[in-house]
This record gives structure tokens, C-alpha cells and sequence, in this order.
């Protein structure tokens, strides 16, 4: 069970980094997942008076506050439109629409959760987390990162010309997923991000340029192929890490045929 | 802490320990509509709306809904009493744990998009679990209220 001796909306970013040296403190992001740790808090830090439930577009970005929900990622029409609604595809079956309205960006990428949907589909994007103290970083190193005790504030997504796919395999629809697959083309360069490995997510680039040709069925299976080489898979009672190599084939290359379609 | 929340349209002022769950506030204000079906933030029973947007009551801190609006299905039965007599008549609703929730959400789902089609119905009701029925009664119950309502129009 969670307990919680303090609450306190911080009234600025400085006065929540600060609280959040403590080892007893924690940031709440939506709580989902927290609230089902057996976990005693000192004081729980919400962020939901700063202002960072916004989704901000410029000409050459996109700019998540880490309080946006996971509902707002699904409904953005910005968002989705660049995205192809690969965002919206790979959010669209957490849990239920009520959970969405809660569950926070800032919680799914500070967790970097092995299950994790939100980070695979972006890291598939060309995407840099603005942490409070360490300033931008590329979230492929966040997530390869040791959690420390700094503040997420925003997630920014380069706008650069991209076609992008999101597929995963789940046993029921809103269940957790058995593997998560983001696929995306940018600078003309093939990227594909698997998670629930089970571990947290990872970008595969096609480095030896096997979709540097046509895109074919044959192609888009060889891709796959390479991915599921490449990458760890591992077995818990969701599936076999073979069952997983598998997973990775097949929807790498399902990905690559419908981003290489748009 | 002191908190202050506008429950089902009346402004109650109360006294709360840091994590207090919003679901238990409700229940101690008389709002026993709300229930914990799973513990794991999953099955939907306890949907509130909080600012008109439907959130899990077990996973919001009493003292984060402070200052804002909540509506249980207390304060929203006529608008309820519109479509739950056409899920009954489908015999969709068994033992009737989930039905509070369930109605909940098709509150939320009817005001955001009042005519729904059966795919955006299922998607939009994914989170709400009855181990009675497979939810086709629930689905021809809200169908037959969304024909019914065009109908009269």
C-alpha cells in the first residue's frame, strides 16, 4: 500500500527539484503506477499547478509537457497528423479511456518501463527529454540513463520529415503488451524501437542499408530479420524470448510496409 | 489538509490525510456508487468525472481534486435514467457491481461524441470490466438508445 505523510502542489519547478533530493520524495506524475507500490512517501511532489499539460507545436518542433495525459497524446490532432497517428495507435488500448485521462507522458517516460508503449513509439520519433537540471538529452540516452532523482519537465519532437508505423501484440486488447514496435523513416533512414522485450524499449537503425532500395515484402522481412538478430528478448510468463525474436520479425516488417505506403 | 471539492454540484469543505484516495472521500461524503472492483487501477467501477473528464477515483489523490469539480452517478441520474432502461431491457446488467461505473463512462462517451458508432462505443468503454455478460447486451442497449433517440429527433 502507498502511504503519503506530506502533499504539495509545487508552485515552481526549482521548489520541486529540490524536494525531490530527498530519497523519501516522490514526483506523483498520474499515480497509476505508483499507487500500487508498496511505498512509504515522505512527500509527494505533484506538478499539476505548472503549466506543463500543454501541447505546443512550432515550425520545426513539438513541444509535451511532462503532465500531458496519455488521452491528450491520442487526441492531438498535431501530433497525429505528423505521426501518421502512429501516437495515437500505440496509447489507444492502455488500460481505458478513464486511465488515459490520467496517466501522465512524464510518468510512462520517467519510468521507463519495460511494458512501456509510450516510450517505445517515441523513440521510433527523433525525440530529446528537457530535464530540469542535465537541460536536453536525446531520449534514446534518458532511457539507457540510471534513474536519478532530476526533474522531466518536457518532451520535444523534431519535426522532421518522417513516416512512421506502430503495431504491438497483446494477448486482449487493453491488456500489457506481449512486445511494442515503433517503425519510422527520417533523413531517409529506417529506425525501428521494440519494447517489452521484456525490457524497456530499443532503437534498432537499418545500418547496413537493406531498405535503402525498393521496399518489398522481401525487403521489409529481411529488416525484420536483422532487428530480431540484433536485439535481447527475454521470457516471462507473458511469452518466450523466442516467441518474442518472432514478434520482432513479423511486425517490423508489417510496420515497414505501412510507414513505406504513406 | 483542507480541501475543498464541488461534489455533484454542492460545495463540501473537508479535512483529509495527504493520501486519502478520491474514492474514499466520495464514499465518506455518501457517494457509495463508487466502488473498488480490482485494486489495480483497472476495471473502471470507480469512474468520476472530475472537470467533466472521466478519471479512476482510486488513482487521484483526494487532495489533487482540491479546488475542483467531481460528479458521481449521485449527482447525474436523470441524465443516466435516459439510457440505462434500454441496457436493462437487453438484460444486460447481472449482478450489477459494474453498472455505476459503466454508466459513468457512457455519460462521458455520450456528451463527448453523441452518436458513436459501435467501434468508437467499444473503444471508448474498453476500460470498464464486467465478468457477468461479454458486453454485447450493453452494446445493443446503448444502440438501441442512440436509435431511439434519433428517432424522436
Amino acid at each position: 500500500m502507498l502511504t503519503i505523510r506530506n502533499y504539495v502542489k509545487a508552485k515552481s519547478l526549482e521548489e520541486a527539484y529540490e524536494l525531490n533530493q530527498m530519497k523519501t520524495n516522490r514526483i506523483l506524475g498520474g499515480m497509476m503506477w505508483l499507487r500500487m507500490m508498496h511505498l512509504n512517501v515522505g512527500t509527494a511532489i505533484d506538478l499539476c499547478d505548472l503549466g506543463l499539460n500543454t501541447i505546443e507545436e512550432t515550425d520545426d518542433e513539438i513541444i509535451l509537457g511532462a503532465m500531458v495525459t496519455l488521452r491528450q497524446l491520442e487526441l492531438s490532432a498535431c501530433l497525429n497528423t505528423y505521426t501518421h497517428g502512429a501516437v495515437a495507435d500505440a496509447v489507444r488500448d492502455i488500460v481505458g479511456v478513464q486511465f488515459r485521462n490520467t496517466a501522465t507522458l512524464g510518468g510512462s517516460i520517467f519510468g521507463r518501463y519495460g511494458f512501456s508503449d509510450v516510450l517505445t513509439v517515441f523513440l521510433a520519433l527523433d525525440t530529446e527529454v528537457e530535464l530540469f537540471k542535465a537541460g536536453r538529452v536525446p531520449l534514446a540516452e534518458f532511457a539507457a540513463m540510471k534513474k536519478d532523482r532530476d526533474l522531466l519537465v518536457r518532451l520535444i519532437v523534431k519535426k522532421k520529415p518522417l513516416q512512421a508505423a506502430y503495431l504491438s501484440m497483446r494477448g486482449s486488447r487493453t491488456d500489457f503488451p506481449i512486445l511494442t514496435c515503433g517503425v519510422s523513416r527520417i533523413d531517409g533512414v529506417y529506425r525501428a524501437s521494440i519494447g517489452a522485450r521484456p525490457g524497456p524499449a530499443v532503437v534498432v537503425e537499418d545500418e547496413t542499408g537493406l531498405l535503402a532500395g525498393e521496399i518489398t515484402e522481401e525487403s521489409a522481412a529481411a529488416f525484420g530479420e536483422y532487428v530480431a538478430e540484433t536485439i535481447r528478448t527475454g521470457t516471462n510468463l507473458r511469452g518466450s524470448a523466442a516467441y518474442r525474436k518472432h514478434l520482432t520479425k513479423v511486425l517490423t516488417a508489417r510496420g515497414v510496409l505501412e510507414a513505406a505506403a504513406q | 489538509m483542507e480541501i475543498k471539492i464541488k461534489l455533484n454540484g454542492r460545495q463540501v469543505a473537508a479535512s483529509v490525510e495527504p493520501d486519502m484516495l478520491l474514492i474514499d472521500f466520495l464514499r465518506k461524503q455518501g457517494c457509495v456508487s463508487v466502488k473498488c472492483g480490482c485494486e489495480t487501477t483497472n476495471c473502471g467501477l470507480c469512474t468520476v468525472l472530475m472537470d467533466e473528464v472521466p478519471v479512476l477515483s482510486c488513482a487521484v489523490l483526494a487532495a489533487r481534486a482540491d479546488g475542483h469539480s467531481i460528479f458521481t452517478l449521485e449527482g447525474l441520474r436523470e441524465e443516466a435514467s435516459e439510457f440505462v432502461g434500454f441496457i436493462a431491457d437487453q438484460g444486460a446488467d447481472q449482478c450489477g457491481f459494474c453498472n455505476p461505473g459503466f454508466v459513468m463512462n457512457t455519460i462521458a462517451l455520450l456528451r463527448e461524441n453523441p452518436d458513436p458508432t459501435d467501434d468508437e462505443i467499444r473503444a471508448y468503454l474498453a476500460g470498464n470490466l464486467c465478468r457477468c455478460s461479454g458486453y454485447d447486451g450493453q452494446l445493443r442497449g446503448i444502440r438501441t438508445f442512440l436509435e431511439s433517440r434519433r428517432g424522436k429527433a
